[in-house]
């Protein structure tokens, strides 16, 4: 069907969101590289100039700029690891018979609704908290003492509170696939006397690649940019221990109000990012087709 | 999947996935029952029975009336859903019915105009808003939004409208259908859980921004994001306070979610399921 | 004629739900607070200022305290003309009105009484003489203590304690088999928050932030003493997971007598002597910020909240009548009438001190006011400086290298890194951060 007449159809359906996302892509990136080239600082703008490549090589001569790389690959391979797991395991829960299937389902996916911030605080305050948290409860009540979990983990108590947010949607994605599994198929592997690791492996696990895909491409692109969560509870330390990328810019950014410095940094996560996009096109791209 | 399942069996997997299932619910569920609690018995260790009392509600209320926050959390996320979705559906269906050599190329440029890290375009954005009056209004932001979720949008439409096979169209035609009798009769009925679910999912996502909806509002456009910062880490601990406060700022999006989870999952499969 | 046209504009770019205003009539203000209780009260008190000002209306955006910081900043920074009246500390005032950001106090009316207000908090609030910002309310630092377990453990407080004193009392109050920890301090990172305290601390310990050439002076041996005394003391005697105790978390565990020593902010004292909310409101002692041997200097903790006017705001005339107000005598009694006078804001009036309802109700009001007579932010240190401030170093810098410092700090406390190892670091990162603003030439 695709005559000229349709093609060109096509491209003026396609033009409003591309200029739309071209707009929003070119002028704020503009922006942000020509002040990643300027001394700019938002409490003395008066002595604003240019300052050439000296924002980039402050940047990363930061002596916390290659922990955050790190610490930022911890968090998303982290968080990755245990959303798709946890998500896997849990799809396959609820898609057993069971009662209540329903409201199960619900349970499992509320906490995707909860805004960002609220999922930090409650984590902070009520769950973990050293003092007044249920974690501190629990230890008490087994006689041990109560771990601090953001002096003591800090990065790791990151990953489980972004891994609660985001196990919900690795859930669904995972469950839906999973209920498009050919039932004859599996009935058929029962007959055979396949045993149920081996029917996981040989049959559901490649069913679900291409949702596994999905999930892991969707949730990088959201978990590069995680800061609300490290603000809220740790500020990104003790030292450096949970300063990611993003919030390395964010605290030049909005504590030192150094615009140069920060769009520098931008600019470097931006690119960063898009390596990441191209390398997992290559790496699971093929899963999409 | 009719198998033949025990009864015993069907009842342990139902303690499994319940037990599963509440644990990860319980953070949610423990801040319900804070903010029924006063504050003494908020910080007073694990109790699960709280004495009921609203009080916590009434100063959030006083302190912060809801509703126009509310108000505008819900124009925000359902406003800048439909703008989405005007722009989207067409782009999304010439991708997957005309596609070009290029269409996966876009499709993952749009995806990586969302990697830009927000704190770092800040004051560019700031500066835009001021100078065109778009300040605390809810025009700019709702636009804003549309941006910031449009390249999900597209992209999950374009999954989703590429599993509707072309042949029926073809068929359809043969049978001297029109251009307009199409898009009605045949592709409407099979794009509408796709699209539903695409409009829940950028609801959620609008209604959960917490980065520009504060920094680029003060009053009158200011959403629930800012009304929950007025209650996070005040000097004390208020910990029913903010539980309630918390509590109204999820209950509107996690109910929606509740009854609307059907159609959520039915079009959330990213053109994942084969 | 043009003053009208710029109003109109003003309310036109804020979308004002007034409507079309006048310079004369209706105006609506939006006033930018912080979530903090005293501020909480102000705004339940708004309808008193609007029967004596019905042609103004008041707007309010409270956030907590470092976003409203960020929005507020970014706002001003950028001449964005969104707030006209903001709610800021000690640390901005100076620095802002520098940059000429603010509105001059300088014609308050008669009966607000300028000179009332106490000599150091105007000092610090003023630039070149100049008031630049209304104080809501003040505080400097103290030692809060157990009267009680002191008895118990057979300590008695100086008045003006020694740290070597607060270290024996320490060691003597500590129970930790019923969770009664001698000392509580800050250890959670930031400029406000562990770096308040450590550099208070620090101060009293004759240390400073920067030489005259502005190098930073974390290698010197009175840094030292006072990170080693700091992290002694936490280890030994304080409470678990002290590095994320910010001022809340102390407050919440001295209130729940868990603690037998606090040192903060004097206006914790209204908080943990409320019988309402402490179980240990009878038995708080107070005594002055403690000091090193031979080193004369408590501290020199001093903070206010304040209001102030952006220079950007376009209803400049209600916001000095809103100010006036908020930070008035009168504001102090309607608080005292309906609350009692335990509620008024603390630290900004020497009238205060004078009411003898208030000193009655107020056990910690004499202690107060001593230390804020005593805390001068305009020499920190007792050695020669180059800035200004007590807890803090007034420069637009200080909000992140104070936190970049205040990790390493923490992480110190955490024990994740030696005390000389933090040092260090806070050392390279301070000198990095001070070459590129130009202090280091």
């Amino acid at each position: 069907m695709a005559t000229r007449q349709t093609a060109s159809l096509a491209r003026l359906m396609r033009a409003p969101a591309i200029i739309l996302l071209l707009i929003w892509m070119v002028v704020p990136l503009g922006m942000t590289l020509y002040y990643s080239f300027l001394n700019y600082n938002l409490l003395n703008p008066a002595v604003t100039s240019w300052a050439g490549w000296f924002n980039y090589q402050y940047f990363y001569t930061d002596p916390a700029f290659l922990d955050s790389l790190w610490n930022t690959l911890v968090l998303v391979v982290g968080v990755l690891l245990i959303t798709v797991c946890g998500g896997i395991a849990i799809a396959i829960l609820i898609d057993k018979p069971i009662f209540g299937q329903g409201l199960v389902r619900i349970l499992v996916i509320s906490p995707f609704f909860v805004m960002p911030p609220v999922a930090a605080l409650i984590w902070k305050n009520m769950i973990m908290h050293p003092s007044y948290g249920v974690f501190a409860d629990i230890a008490k009540f087994f006689g041990t003492s109560p771990v601090d979990w953001f002096a003591q983990y800090p990065l790791f108590s990151i990953i489980i509170i972004v891994a609660w947010q985001w196990l919900p949607f690795a859930t669904l994605i995972l469950l839906t696939s999973l209920q498009s599994l050919d039932g004859e198929q599996m009935e058929a592997a029962e007959m055979d006397g396949a045993p149920a690791y081996s029917r996981f492996i040989h049959l559901v696990l490649p069913h679900m690649a291409r949702a596994i895909t999905v999930v892991i491409l969707i949730q990088t692109i959201f978990l590069l940019s995680i800061y609300a969560e490290i603000l809220v509870t740790t500020n990104g330390g003790p030292g450096t221990a949970s300063t990611n990328l993003t919030y390395l810019i964010y605290r030049a950014a909005r504590l030192n109000f150094d615009i140069g410095g920060a769009a520098a940094g931008g600019v470097i996560a931006v690119v960063l990012a898009n390596i990441v996009a191209i390398f997992l096109m290559r790496a699971v791209g093929k899963n999409l087709d | 999947m009719a198998r033949a399942v025990t009864r015993n069996t069907r009842i342990g997997w139902t303690i499994v996935a319940w037990a599963v299932a509440l644990v990860i619910f319980f953070p949610i569920l423990y801040t319900i029952i804070t903010s029924f609690k006063s504050e003494q018995e908020a910080i007073a260790g694990f109790d699960l029975i709280p004495s009921l009392t609203l009080e916590s509600y009434q100063t959030v209320q006083t302190q912060n009336n809801y509703f126009r926050p509310f108000m505008n959390s819900v124009i925000l996320a359902v406003g800048s859903t439909l703008l989405a979705l005007i722009v989207a559906i067409p782009a999304a269906w010439a991708m997957a019915f005309s596609p070009t050599r290029h269409t996966k190329n876009i499709l993952m440029w749009m995806l990586s105009t969302k990697m830009m890290p927000a704190v770092a375009v800040l004051v560019p954005i700031y500066l835009i808003f001021l100078r065109f009056g778009l300040m605390d209004t809810r025009i700019g932001l709702t636009v804003l939004l549309m941006l910031i979720n449009l390249p999900i949008v597209v992209w999950m439409l374009y999954t989703y409208f590429r599993e509707i096979p072309g042949e029926i169209l073809e068929a359809a035609r043969m049978d001297g259908a029109s251009l307009r009798d199409e898009i009605l009769y045949i592709l409407t009925p099979m794009a509408v859980p796709g699209i539903a679910s695409t409009m829940l999912l950028n609801v959620i996502l609008a209604w959960n921004e917490a980065f520009w909806t504060i920094q680029l509002t003060t009053t009158s456009a200011a959403p629930l994001s800012a009304f929950i910062a007025s209650f996070s880490s005040p000097q004390g601990l208020f910990w029913a306070k903010l539980s309630a406060a918390s509590t109204m700022a999820i209950a509107p999006i996690l109910i929606l979610g509740w009854f609307s989870q059907k159609q959520l999952v039915r079009g959330l499969t990213f053109g994942a399921v084969k | 004629m043009n003053k009208t046209i710029r109003a109109l504009m003003g309310a036109t770019a804020l979308c004002a739900t007034a409507g079309i205003a006048t310079a004369q009539d209706n105006v609506t203000l939006t006033v930018a607070t912080v979530n903090n209780g005293d501020m909480i009260r102000m705004q339940g008190m708004t309808d008193d200022f609007s029967s004596s000002h019905p042609n103004v209306s008041v707007e309010w955006v409270t956030l907590e305290e470092n976003i409203l910081r960020e929005r507020v900043t970014t706002d001003i920074a950028t001449q964005g003309g969104q707030y006209d009246v903001l709610t800021i500390g000690t640390y901005e005032v100076p620095i802002w009105a520098e940059q000429g950001w603010l509105v001059a106090l300088d014609d308050l009316p008669e009966d607000y009484d300028v000179d009332d207000l106490l000599p150091a908090v105007r000092e610090a609030l003023s630039v070149d003489g100049t008031l630049y910002a209304a104080p809501f309310y003040g505080e400097s630092a103290m030692v809060m203590y157990r009267t009680d377990l002191a008895e118990a453990a057979g300590v008695t407080m100086p008045d003006s304690p020694t740290w070597t004193d607060i270290k024996g009392a320490a060691e003597a109050m500590t129970d930790k088999e019923n969770e009664v920890y001698g000392i509580c301090l800050r250890g959670k990172p930031g400029w406000g928050e562990n770096m308040g305290f450590i550099t208070a601390m620090a101060n009293s310990y004759g240390a400073r932030w920067f030489d005259m050439d502005w190098n930073p002076q974390f290698d010197s041996e009175e840094w030292k003493a006072t990170l080693a005394d700091y992290l002694e003391l936490m280890t030994n005697y304080g409470p678990p997971g002290a590095s994320s105790n910010g001022f809340n978390e102390n407050l919440s565990l001295f209130q729940q007598g868990k603690c037998g020593m606090w040192i903060d902010a004097t206006v914790a004292a209204g908080f943990v002597t409320d019988p309402e909310n402490s179980t240990v409101a009878d038995s708080v002692g107070f005594a002055k910020f403690p000091n090193r041997e031979g080193v004369d200097n408590h501290g020199n903790w001093l903070w206010a909240w304040s209001l102030a006017i952006p220079a950007s705001s376009q209803k400049q005339d209600a916001a000095k009548q809103f100010i006036a107000w908020a930070t008035s005598k009168g504001y102090t009694e309607l608080v005292a009438g309906k609350e009692g006078w335990r509620a008024a804001p603390p630290g900004t009036r020497t009238s205060l001190y004078e009411n003898a309802d208030y000193l009655a109700e107020a056990p910690f009001a004499e202690m107060t006011l001593s230390a804020m007579n005593a805390a001068n932010p305009q020499k920190g240190s007792v050695q020669d400086i180059p800035y200004t401030g007590g807890q803090f170093v007034a420069i637009p810098e200080f909000q992140g290298i104070g936190t970049a410092v205040g990790q390493q700090f923490s992480a110190a406390l955490a024990g994740q890194m030696s005390a000389d190892d933090a040092l260090a670091a806070a050392q390279s990162t301070t000198t990095r951060e001070m070459t590129r603003s130009g202090y280091i030439q």
